[in-house]
């Protein structure tokens, strides 16, 4: 059994409206890929499908990870497979600091895995914790604030990735964590991945722009257009949309169909 | 003729239940006050206060105090007075309302079980200071006149019928006095456990502060949960004098039959400070009036309150800060979630007295509705009568957000977790505010049993 995430034929709606439109994708671990496109494609559709958000509903296709369908799982029991996505706008919880949080949620995977679990002990977790903080270059008075709440742009996708750090996922899905950073923030958050990044983790960058993929290289470029996956290619394949834009990809799209 | 007859029969359901009725006798004031070898002005007093309670009709949903709170299901009449001449009570009050609940050690303890107390201690070098710390029976037999000098200043028998039944019945209950320039570093830690269901319990808890003092003290008012309907009717007076300090931190659990009415009232003196930390997780029905008089200049008040509630559970609360004097601060957050079928109600009202300018007053009250079914009624007022003040005010109720949910279950918690740290943070400002770890305690335990 291999670590991938296979999505096949992946039809979505949110209410009544068709959003993916028969989406097939394979990520397997160790591999990096960049899903891009323009807005309004349904690119963070794909992501909150991913991961189980009750507002997204699976018309068709199949979602499998690790030989399971995950169509089938909450997404708490999707996390504890391995899935994780780093959200593009991370909610606010106001009272639940972000050293609590994290504790809480990996002590979920502990008993998950073996119900009689005490928990992390709290030296252990605390030392774990800075050293994922300084991974990230933040200030260890971070873990005492509360989650998202008042962070930055660039806190909040930080604190994305420090989650990231933490729970050391095998597929993480990387949902516009570019968008609203300026080009230090962008540095140090990539940094970052590609740290976690390795032969255990697979990637799916999704991005707008060609900028994170500077510093994340993908080995797979996907463009998505109108809720499919319409172009795939390697590395070059963003660097020619940067160049280009998207129109050469929707005129050839449109063409086809 | 049929229609008339189906009219009628309407009207029949919809006739006003009857208002509770207690079968207490004045024989029973002249009893107790026999019983108990008190001064003569504490008998003097309890009548009064009869006369007050036979005086005053029983509230009804007419009250504006009363609108949300509907006495008509309990059944006064079968509510019995404690035996004068009972023995002691069979078992010990729990092990846990034994121990410190702030800190590692206490000033003072009083745990007073089914009327009789238990357990009596008082640190000796607060003794020899002057410290009085004692059941309330014993207090007016052994330390009449403070008790005199102090009673009936904040609480009074015209508050309310239940205000007044209290004074009258009362044999059970807590007096602090902390006598000029003393200060109390140790709490002063008193409970009071009940039991049984039919039975009925009048409590009157009065602390002063005298010039100079201070004080923590702490109060728990607790029972395990029966069937039927008790009765806890009592007063809390708080009286912090000039240049005082009080922090009073006051847990109710009782139990989930109980019918619980308590009047409680502070006066805080020039450049004094009160901080009132209160928690609610009991009873069945609770009205509690709850009112702080900032009468000194530069004195300020600080509250900090939550409740949680599930099952048929109805907590209404009166909060009243009055602002008689200038330049003082009163800060109130109370915080709630309910579950069940259970509902709250929160009046609050920030009184600012001609002349008090620069008045600095806040009031907040957060409601978190964790089920369909329960409900939340959240009433913010204020009354201004100066020109130079500073008054603000909130008041929400709301639902768990479900992105957060979301947010929380994608990092792998199962629902009911993610739900429960959510309601965590939103308890936490209140928990910021409470200083005891063993307070915080007692409010995360309530949150896990409710939860669920």
């Amino acid at each position: 059994m291999t670590t991938a995430l296979e999505i096949r034929n992946l039809h979505v709606n949110v209410g009544d409206k068709p959003i993916l439109k028969g989406v097939n994708l394979l990520v397997k671990q160790g591999e990096t890929h960049a899903l891009m496109g323009p807005n309004g494609t349904g690119k963070s559709t794909l992501a909150y499908t991913l991961m189980g958000h009750p507002g997204y509903t699976v018309t068709a296709g199949q979602i499998i990870f690790k030989g399971v369908d995950l169509l089938e799982l909450e997404p708490d029991e999707r996390s504890r497979l391995g899935l994780f996505l780093a959200f593009q706008y991370p909610v606010a919880i106001p009272g639940v600091s972000v050293a609590n949080f994290l504790r809480t949620a990996i002590n979920a995977r502990r008993r998950a895995a073996k119900p009689d679990d005490k928990g992390i002990p709290i030296p252990e977790f605390r030392k774990a914790l800075k050293s994922k903080m300084d991974l990230l270059s933040m200030p260890h008075d971070f873990a005492g604030r509360y989650l998202n709440d008042g962070f930055s742009g660039g806190e909040k996708k930080r604190a994305e990735i420090l989650q990231m750090a933490a729970l050391d996922p095998e597929i993480a899905v990387l949902d516009e964590t570019d968008s609203g950073l300026d080009i230090d923030a962008l540095r140090i958050v990539a940094e970052g991945v590609n740290r976690l990044a390795g032969p255990t983790m697979g990637v799916l960058v999704i991005t707008h722009y060609q900028r994170i993929l500077n510093y994340i290289k993908p080995q797979f470029v996907h463009v998505m257009l109108d809720g499919r996956i319409v172009e795939s290619g390697g590395a070059e394949l963003a660097l020619h949309l940067e160049e280009k834009g998207y129109d050469w990809v929707r005129e050839k799209y449109v063409e086809k169909t | 003729m049929y229609e008339r007859t189906v009219i009628s029969t309407s009207r029949a359901k919809k006739a006003e239940a009857a208002l509770p009725r207690f079968a207490f006798t004045r024989a029973d004031v002249e009893a107790i006050a026999a019983k108990t070898k008190e001064p003569a002005w504490l008998t003097e007093r309890r009548l009064a206060a009869w006369q007050t309670f036979e005086a005053t009709p029983m509230p009804t949903l007419n009250d504006e105090a009363w609108r949300r709170t509907d006495l008509r299901p309990l059944k006064a009449g079968q509510l019995a007075l404690p035996s004068l001449n009972g023995k002691g009570p069979a078992r010990r009050a729990p092990a846990y309302l034994h121990k410190p609940l702030v800190g590692k050690q206490q000033g003072g303890l009083l745990v007073i079980n089914q009327g009789k107390v238990e357990e009596t201690a008082l640190a000796p070098d607060l003794k020899k200071r002057g410290v009085i710390f004692t059941d309330f029976v014993t207090a007016a037999r052994d330390h009449g006149d403070v008790v005199r000098k102090f009673i009936g200043r904040t609480v009074k028998s015209e508050d309310g019928k239940f205000a007044a039944l209290s004074a009258a019945l009362a044999r059970t209950g807590v007096f602090v006095y902390v006598p000029k320039g003393v200060e109390v570093e140790l709490p002063l830690h008193s409970v009071i456990w009940d039991r049984g269901a039919g039975a009925s319990l009048f409590t009157q808890v009065l602390v002063a502060v005298d010039d100079g003092a201070q004080a923590t003290f702490v109060h728990e008012a607790a029972s395990p949960t029966a069937d039927g309907q008790s009765l806890h009717a009592g007063a809390v007076e708080l009286i912090v004098e000039d240049n005082a300090h009080l922090k009073f931190v006051e847990l109710q659990s009782w139990g989930e039959h109980v019918w619980n009415f308590t009047h409680e009232r502070a006066r805080i003196g020039r450049d004094s400070t009160f901080d009132w930390i209160f928690g609610a997780i009991g009873t069945r029905l609770t009205k509690s009036f709850m009112t702080v008089d900032l009468d000194g200049e530069g004195s300020t008040a600080k509250m900090s309150g939550f409740y949680f509630t599930d099952g048929d559970q109805h907590l209404d609360h009166d909060t009243q800060q009055n602002h008689n004097a200038a330049h003082a601060t009163s800060d109130f957050l109370f915080k709630g979630a309910l579950k069940g079928n259970s509902r709250s109600v929160w009046q609050g009202m920030i009184y600012v007295a001609p002349g008090a300018q620069k008045t600095d007053g806040y009031q907040a009250n957060r409601n978190l509705v964790l089920s369909k079914n329960a409900r939340a009624d959240s009433i913010p007022g204020l009354e201004i009568l100066a020109d130079d003040v500073r008054c603000t005010h909130g008041a929400t109720v709301g639902q768990i957000d479900q992105e957060h949910v979301f947010y929380l279950m994608s990092r792998g918690m199962p629902r009911p977790e993610a739900e429960k740290l959510v309601v965590d943070g939103f308890f936490d400002p209140i928990m910021q505010r409470i200083p005891y770890e063993g307070v915080r305690n007692r409010l995360k335990k309530a949150i896990v049993e409710k939860m669920g």
